[in-house]
């Protein structure tokens, strides 16, 4: 049978979402309460009812992806402090989508995986979205926007990210007309503001309405002036990382707060 | 910890005790999150890291002294040091806090 370190060491080897739980301050110092995503666990901190509670709170932590200490009492009480557990969560990857196999879709698509996500690169064009063109790519997929969506969108996450690169409208309206109705924490589009009106007077005409088009961030990106495809995607990854923190993205010197 | 997985094996396979140092809380400014994990063998070689550089040489002292049988699991605190004190802690002004146990489990 594997020790609880090799079934966790092997969740996070292959990927699978996976929580340690840890008991750092009671009685049994360092016992270990393994916890699957399905719900499934391994080991035991102590007693059935703090196994019970302290997987339930695991998995809801899985999900946001945060590692924290929480406390309980001896059953698994809340609000009680006896008892301290160190629960460490692996998440799933984030997740990028890229819409459009263009030039800009290269550079970002590597910004994407230097900063862990899983990258899929969609394009109807089977010219453009090859394999070859997109090596750093976990997934290029030949299809539209929509489809695609239809199939990935009820998995997508505050942590994930669209991003619609075509600027053809084409490509452009079925890809955010998708992406709309998911949870997806950050929703960009490329396109000077000339495009992006023209675009928006598309999204209406289609039955969006004012305040979805908000989620939309377009002209995609920070303003750091940017204008190559690699100077481009580091305005667009510091955009999904300042979306994520709700931070306004001045830069550091000229402010006065905790910097994390 | 993904990072710490290959020469923990390696030490494994070659029947060293490991001692792992996890971040699990900090205060104020930290460089590293919660889950940020260190692994030390009894020779005091070490995979990954808990800070940007601060602690982890009081670190592997204290997971030294946990392989040894010198002290037990715990939690262990770094807080702030300045330049005068010459103490262990970190530059940034925070506190964290490790928890240190032998991989035995």
């Amino acid at each position: 049978m594997s020790s609880i370190y090799e079934r966790f060491r092997d969740s996070i080897r292959s990927e699978v979402p996976v929580a340690l739980a840890t008991l750092i301050e009671g009685s049994e110092v360092g016992a270990k309460l393994l916890i699957e995503e399905s719900g499934t666990s391994f080991g035991s901190l102590g007693g059935e009812a703090l196994d019970r509670v302290v997987s339930r709170d695991a998995i809801a932590m899985l999900e946001a992806g945060v590692s924290q200490v929480r406390h309980y009492g001896p059953e698994g009480e809340a609000r009680q402090q006896e008892l301290s557990v160190f629960i460490e969560c692996h998440a799933r990857r984030p997740h990028l989508v890229i819409f459009g196999a263009v030039d800009f879709t290269r550079a970002l698509a590597s910004q994407g995986k230097l900063l862990g996500f899983r990258v899929t690169v969609c394009d109807a064009r089977e010219v453009f979205a090859t394999r070859r063109r997109f090596p750093m790519a976990d997934e290029v997929v030949v299809d539209w926007p929509d489809r695609l969506l239809e199939r990935v969108g009820n998995d997508l996450g505050p942590r994930d990210a669209v991003c619609v690169l075509t600027h053809d409208a084409k490509f452009d309206v079925p890809a955010i007309v998708g992406a709309l109705p998911t949870r997806v924490g950050y929703l960009g589009a490329m396109g000077s503001r000339k495009t992006h009106q023209k675009r928006v007077e598309r999204l209406l005409e289609e039955g969006v309405t004012p305040s979805e088009l908000g989620r939309v961030r377009s002209p995609i990106g920070l303003d750091i002036g940017g204008r190559t495809p690699e100077e481009t995607a580091v305005s667009i990854v510091a955009e999904i990382i300042a979306m994520r923190t709700g931070r306004s993205a001045p830069s550091l010197s000229e402010g006065k707060g905790s910097i994390h | 910890m993904d990072e710490i997985f290959d020469d923990i094996e390696r030490w494994i396979g070659s029947g060293e005790k490991v001692a792992i140092a996890r971040v699990v809380d900090i205060e104020g400014s930290g460089p590293r999150d919660p889950g940020a994990a260190m692994a030390v063998n009894a020779r005091g070689e070490v995979a990954g890291s808990v800070s940007g550089g601060c602690v982890e040489g009081a670190v592997v002292g204290e997971a030294i002294e946990l392989l040894e049988g010198r002290r037990k699991a715990g939690i262990t605190s770094f807080g702030y040091s300045d330049d005068e004190a010459f103490a262990v802690g970190l530059t940034c002004g925070g506190t964290i806090h490790l928890f240190i146990e032998e991989l035995d489990w």
